[in-house]
This record gives C-alpha cells, sequence and structure tokens, in this order.
C-alpha cells in the first residue's frame, strides 16, 4: 500500500529556541482541500514556513513526509522541486525584478529547461486573464509597490505557473475585496485536481464560502485541537473557539476522515 | 549565508582574458617620466610646436602638484611612478585594413571578440594597443554624414583648430595630479566631432589595453557635438594579470553644443593590479543633454567622478553608474553636476555592491550657482553590502546657492534580505541563483541603459565573480 501523499508526524517546530509548534499530526490526500483555522499566534504560519523550510524555523521532533520521503533536511528549493508550494501571507518584493523574468527562472529551476517562449506566453497571459490581471502587470517588479490584492494574486499566478502538487495557502484572503477573493478563490478552485492536496490557511469562515473544504482543522497554541468537516467552520464562525479547550484534542490523525 | 557560494574574484580571469603577448614593440620608452620622454614622445607623433609646448607645461604642473590626500591615500602613495614606461608604440603606422594588422596584435583582439562585434554591431572601431591607436576604421555612412570619428593623434593632425579650440578647455593641466600628467604624456583616444543636426544612430565603440608590464595608459578623448546633433560612444576595457602595478589615467571631456546630446557608456573590467585614475567631464549649453552611463567592476582602485557642468538654461545632465568591490578592490566613484544656470536639470543614480572585503564609495557633488533659478536635481545613491566585512561609505556634497532649487537626496545601504533569499529559494532557485537575481535586481536602472550586448556581457562578468569558475 502506498504512503498517504503528506504527513505530519508530531511536529514540533521552534523559532530562536522557542517552541510554537508542540506536536501537529496532519494527513493530506491528493485532491484533498484542508482548512486551517485558528487565532492568531496559534502557529498556522509557522506550520506553513516550517514545512516550505524557512531558515529560522527549526524542526526539533518530528518528521514530515511528501510521498513517503522526509523533507526536514532537504533546503527550501528542493521542496519546490519535490512539487511544495507556499503562497505566502506577506510576499517579499524583489525590486528591478520584473514579473515575467521570475517567472521564467521560477519555471526553469523547477523543470530544468526553459518553457519554449511562445508556450510561455500564452499559458503565462491566459493565468493572468483568469486572475483579471492586465498583460502589463508581467513586466511590474515582484511585489514591489503591489497592493495586497495584487500581491496575493501574483502568488495564485505563481501556484498556476509551478504546477505545484502541494499547495500551502496562508491567508491567501487577507487584504482582499470580495471581488477579489471571489477571483483568487476561482483561481484556486480551477487549479485544483486529483493529484493536487492543499492546505488552506485562513483566519476567517468567508473564504471557505468560495473553496469548499473537504476537512477543516483548528490549531490552538500550537497543536490541531480539533478537526471536523465544513460544517466545522460554520460553527467556529457562530460560537468562537473559545468552546474548544486543550482537553477536546482528537488525538488521530485520521479523525476528519472519520468524521465524515 | 553560506561561504562557498561566494568564490574569490579572478579564478578564471587567467584563462578567460589574462593573456599578454610577448613583447614586441617598435618603441618603448625607458622607465620614468622626464622632459626627454616627453619630447620624443612628441616628435615621434610629428606634433605641431603648441602641442609639445602644452605637454611641457602640464609635465611641470604634475611635478608641482602634490599626491591627492583623499579618496584612497594607501593605494595611491603606492604607486611607483618612477617604475612606469610612459610610451609605447607597437607599430609605424595606423592601419585601416584588418588584414593589414601585425599578427599579435590580431590576435588580441580575436581573443577579445573584436572583429565578429566590428562586423555585426559596430558603426566605426577605434581600437587602442598600448598608446597607439593601432586600428580604426570609419564606416562609409559616417564619412557620409560628415561624423569624425578618429584616433585623437589623427584628430590632432587633421583638425588641429578644433582640438586647439577645445583641448583642455573643460579638463586643464592644472585640474588634478592625473590631468596634469595626462596632457604631459597622453597618447591614443578618441576625437569625435558630430556637425550640426546630424544624429549618429549606432554607438561608437572604442577599446583599450595595456600590455606591456609596468606600462601606463594615458588615453585622451574629445567628443564635441555640434548644435542639434546626438551621439552614443561606448568604452570598454580588459587587461591581463600582472604582479607589479599598472596605472590608466585617461582624460575625457565632452563639448555638447546647444540642443545636443550625447551619452558615454563605459564598462570598466580593468585586472586587479591596475590603478584606474580617471578624469571625465561634460559641458552642455542650452537645451543640451549629457548623460554618463558608468560601469566599474575592475581595478585594484578605481578613483572617477564624471561631472556635467550645466552651462546654459534648458541643459540636463545625468549620471548612473554602478560599482562592484570585490575582495581588496576599492572603487570610489561617483557624480559631480555643476548648475551654472536656470532651469537646468540633473539626476544622479548610483548603485554600488560590496562583497568579501571590497570597498565602494559614492563621492558626489551638487553645486547650483547664485542665479541659477528654477533648478531640478535627484540624486539616489543605493549601496548593498554582501559580506559582514564588506564596506560602503558616502560622501554626498550639496552647495545649494539659490533658495529655488528643488534638490532631492535618497541614500540607503542594505545587505541582502535573508527574507527576499527565501522567498525566491521557495520557487526553485538556489541560493547562488537567487543571489544572482537580488543583484540583477539592483542594478535593473543601470542594465536597462546599455546596448544589448554589454548588458549580456555586464550579466556574464558578475555572474563570474559571484560563483567563481562555472565553465
Amino acid at each position: 500500500m502506498s504512503p498517504p501523499f503528506f504527513v505530519a508526524e508530531d511536529l514540533h517546530v521552534a523559532i530562536e529556541g522557542k517552541e510554537i509548534l508542540k506536536g501537529v499530526d496532519l494527513v493530506i490526500n491528493t485532491g484533498e482541500i484542508h482548512a486551517l483555522m485558528g487565532r492568531n499566534g496559534a502557529g498556522k504560519s509557522t506550520l506553513t514556513h516550517a514545512l516550505m523550510g524557512h531558515p529560522k524555523y527549526e524542526i526539533t521532533r518530528g518528521r514530515i513526509l511528501l510521498n513517503g520521503e522526509d523533507l526536514a533536511t532537504l533546503p527550501p528549493e528542493e521542496r519546490a522541486h519535490k512539487g511544495l508550494f507556499l503562497a505566502f501571507q506577506y510576499p517579499t518584493a524583489i525590486p528591478g525584478v520584473s514579473v515575467v523574468n521570475f517567472l521564467r527562472a521560477a519555471l526553469k529551476a523547477r523543470r530544468g529547461a526553459d518553457m519554449p517562449i511562445k508556450e510561455f506566453r500564452t499559458t503565462l497571459f491566459a493565468e493572468m486573464d483568469r486572475l483579471g490581471m492586465e498583460k502589463q502587470f508581467a513586466s511590474r517588479y515582484v511585489n514591489d509597490g503591489f497592493s495586497g490584492g495584487e500581491k496575493k494574486r501574483l502568488e495564485i499566478l505563481q501556484m498556476a505557473m509551478l504546477q505545484p502538487t502541494l499547495c500551502l495557502l496562508d491567508e491567501t484572503d487577507s487584504g482582499l475585496d470580495i471581488d477579489a477573493l471571489k477571483i483568487v478563490a476561482e483561481g484556486v478552485n480551477h487549479y485544483m485536481n486529483p493529484n493536487v492536496g492543499v492546505l488552506l490557511v485562513t483566519h476567517y469562515q468567508r473564504l471557505l464560502n468560495y473553496i469548499t473544504p473537504h476537512f477543516v482543522h483548528v490549531m490552538i497554541d500550537g497543536r490541531i485541537v480539533q478537526s471536523g468537516g465544513a460544517e466545522l467552520a460554520l460553527q467556529l464562525e457562530a460560537q468562537g473557539y473559545d468552546w474548544l479547550t486543550p482537553q477536546l484534542r482528537d488525538q488521530s490523525p485520521v479523525a476528519g476522515r472519520q468524521s465524515q | 549565508m553560506s561561504n562557498q557560494t561566494l568564490e574569490s574574484i579572478g579564478q578564471d580571469y587567467d584563462t578567460q582574458f589574462g593573456f599578454h603577448d610577448p613583447e614586441n614593440y617598435v618603441f618603448k620608452s625607458g622607465r620614468g617620466l622626464t622632459r626627454e620622454t616627453v619630447e620624443a614622445m612628441s616628435a615621434m607623433k610629428k606634433e605641431p610646436a603648441w602641442m609639445l609646448e602644452f605637454r611641457l607645461k602640464a609635465l611641470e604642473i604634475y611635478h608641482q602638484k602634490p599626491m591627492p590626500r583623499w579618496g584612497d591615500s594607501k593605494m595611491l602613495d603606492s604607486i611607483d611612478f618612477d617604475n612606469i614606461h610612459y610610451y609605447v608604440r607597437p607599430s609605424e603606422r595606423e592601419e585601416k585594413n584588418w588584414d593589414d594588422v601585425p599578427q599579435d596584435i590580431r590576435n588580441t583582439f580575436d581573443k577579445l571578440g573584436i572583429p565578429e562585434a566590428e562586423r555585426k554591431f559596430l558603426a566605426g572601431v577605434t581600437a587602442q594597443y598600448e598608446s597607439e591607436v593601432v586600428y580604426h576604421s570609419i564606416s562609409k555612412d559616417l564619412e557620409a554624414q560628415g561624423v569624425r570619428f578618429l584616433s585623437m593623434d589623427d584628430g590632432l593632425r587633421q583638425f588641429p583648430e578644433i582640438v586647439r579650440q577645445y583641448l583642455g578647455t573643460i579638463i586643464p593641466p592644472h585640474d588634478n595630479k592625473f590631468a596634469a600628467l595626462n596632457s604631459a604624456v597622453w597618447s591614443g583616444g578618441s576625437f569625435v566631432y558630430v556637425p550640426k543636426n546630424t544624429h549618429v544612430n549606432i554607438p561608437l565603440q572604442a577599446y583599450f589595453r595595456i600590455n606591456t608590464e609596468n606600462m601606463g595608459q594615458f588615453e585622451r578623448t574629445l567628443i564635441i557635438a555640434d548644435e542639434g546633433s546626438s551621439v552614443h560612444y561606448v568604452e570598454g576595457c580588459t587587461a591581463p594579470t600582472y604582479s607589479s602595478d599598472s596605472l590608466h589615467s585617461a582624460v575625457v571631456e565632452l563639448i555638447a553644443l546647444a540642443g545636443a546630446k550625447i551619452r558615454y557608456t563605459t564598462i570598466q573590467n580593468w585586472s586587479k593590479n591596475v590603478y584606474n585614475l580617471v578624469t571625465k567631464r561634460a559641458v552642455a549649453y542650452r537645451n543640451a543633454r549629457v548623460e554618463w552611463v558608468d560601469g566599474n567592476l575592475g581595478s585594484k582602485l578605481t578613483m572617477k567622478y564624471p561631472a556635467v557642468y550645466l552651462m546654459e538654461p534648458g541643459a540636463h545632465g545625468e549620471i548612473l553608474s554602478i560599482a562592484f568591490s570585490g575582495d581588496d578592490q576599492h572603487q570610489d566613484a561617483g557624480a559631480k553636476i555643476v548648475h551654472a544656470a536656470p532651469n537646468t536639470t540633473s539626476v544622479v543614480t548610483s548603485k554600488s555592491i560590496s562583497k568579501g572585503t571590497g570597498r565602494s564609495s559614492y563621492r558626489g557633488l551638487v553645486r547650483v550657482e547664485k542665479g541659477a533659478t528654477g533648478v531640478k536635481s535627484s540624486v539616489v545613491c543605493d549601496a548593498l553590502l554582501l559580506n559582514p566585512e564588506s564596506r560602503t561609505d558616502t560622501y554626498p556634497t550639496m552647495e545649494i546657492h539659490d533658495s529655488t532649487a528643488n534638490i532631492g537626496h535618497e541614500a540607503s545601504v542594505s545587505k541582502v534580505s535573508d527574507e527576499q533569499l527565501y522567498y525566491l529559494r521557495s520557487r526553485g532557485l538556489s541560493e547562488s541563483q537567487a543571489m544572482m537575481m537580488i543583484i540583477n535586481g539592483f542594478i535593473e536602472p543601470f542594465t536597462r541603459e546599455l546596448p544589448l550586448e554589454y548588458a549580456v556581457e555586464l550579466n556574464r562578468l558578475i555572474q563570474l565573480e559571484m560563483e567563481g569558475s562555472v565553465g
């Protein structure tokens, strides 16, 4: 029997010696969208950066397995080559580097060779169009002077171009108005396919009106304390987080699936 | 940031650029600088008496002037002026036909890829080898337009009145010690004259080399763009690697008459034993425009501050420079703008990168004279430090004597941010690829102004210095 697509196993992560994640267990199979919710400071972003390989985030215990292979010792670029992608909550500006040059370089790093220029342009403009981005956007410098909405759209554009298999979307909805939100959600839904797994970190239920998750997990104080189906998000929206206490933590990593 | 991604400069230099032909010259001056050297040189060139006088007066000034105490005094003091050949002449006459050029000199140019470049890209080439122009050719188009693009020696011979009118008026021998030196022993360089309302559509290019050990290089360039004309001149040079020191002390004078435009582009990549002490200055008259695009990658020490004097209303000056300093290098570069008339404008953009123990400095002056009303000037100088031991200094000076002047000055110093590296690496780029991308982005305002083949060469040169031998 083949291993699950993605497993985080008893994951403990520290930043500068301070433990933030205190034993996270998570299983994501291909074709599944998992939403991760929780208050600010719960550790949601820490999880995404630890998975991506941010140098400051130290895995002190546990494993992160993609197709059975532990990623923990790999640098970020190698994790990207294996199919990981992180849509940043606060994308970094790279002044002087145009979006098109950046995408070509990233694509080449991913594929090992340049995509033929005509194919690249056609694909790029089609994806940009889908995300409501005008063509001249491609000549702007990556995230330099971008509005919040533009940054988030560029993250989804990168995902569409790079074709990752495990997509970590960190608060992709924050700072977006409803129209931009719909476009971004449509971008994610369009990209979704049976070979892709998605971890959607979100603070608000609102995004989940447009992207329907298969599973919802709640993180409190560095642990996933509750997992359920899409209705769990609605419950959190109505009741807040207080009804969840560490005593309610479900030990099984596949609880979400069992409750379906 | 891991150290193994940073390689020292010049690991590959010997095979790529560091070669020198056995010394095979018709005349080589004895070491050291004497009156006799200057007289012999002038006689050999068959110069008019007034030029010999100009040289000898400059020699006097050179001997009198003290060494500047600013810049990199330690390095300047270590130059051994007595141990330099001041004049070497590789062949008896200039050649217009490539096939007639002596073989070892052609080999040098072959290795530098010049013949191909000439065929494909250039309108006309003046190529300096040692102190004389060995080869130049002017395309028929230029001649038909009345554009003069000659060696400075030929310019002096054929247009003595123009040369006498302008030479040394922008940079007189007493300007500084190295201008005096150049004025005394100058040889080679370019003379360009563009007639009224004539536009030269293809960049004029020249190449320089130092070959003889302890050879000084003192080319003199004079460019005159008559009213309403425009021209782009490109200078780029390499030199082989030596254990003793080489001195490159050029003087460039540009005159942009009313409504004219001159752009002067340089990519300097001297090997790390060269002292590159250059005086470059332009004057711009009514509604004229001068742009210096100045790239400094090589040399042990470069001291160079392209200047534009805005003499009449509507004149505009721009200086766009980058400096890259690696281990044991000091790029002391900058800009000088003088607003001597109302409604003049200027833009200075300086980007410097310091790597390893390299040191980059920006030394700039913006001066607005009293009565020069309605001036707008903007200075942006950004420095990027790649290592903890890298160093950058900024010495900006503003001398504003008119209260209507609108002056902007922005400076930044940064290191490559970890967040930028992580973001790019998360997209699959290796650490060194991410670093190159960030550096390319940093100097993009400069590279987008270069002719394409120079932008490509610059990118390759920086990559070489960042990654060592890539193969």
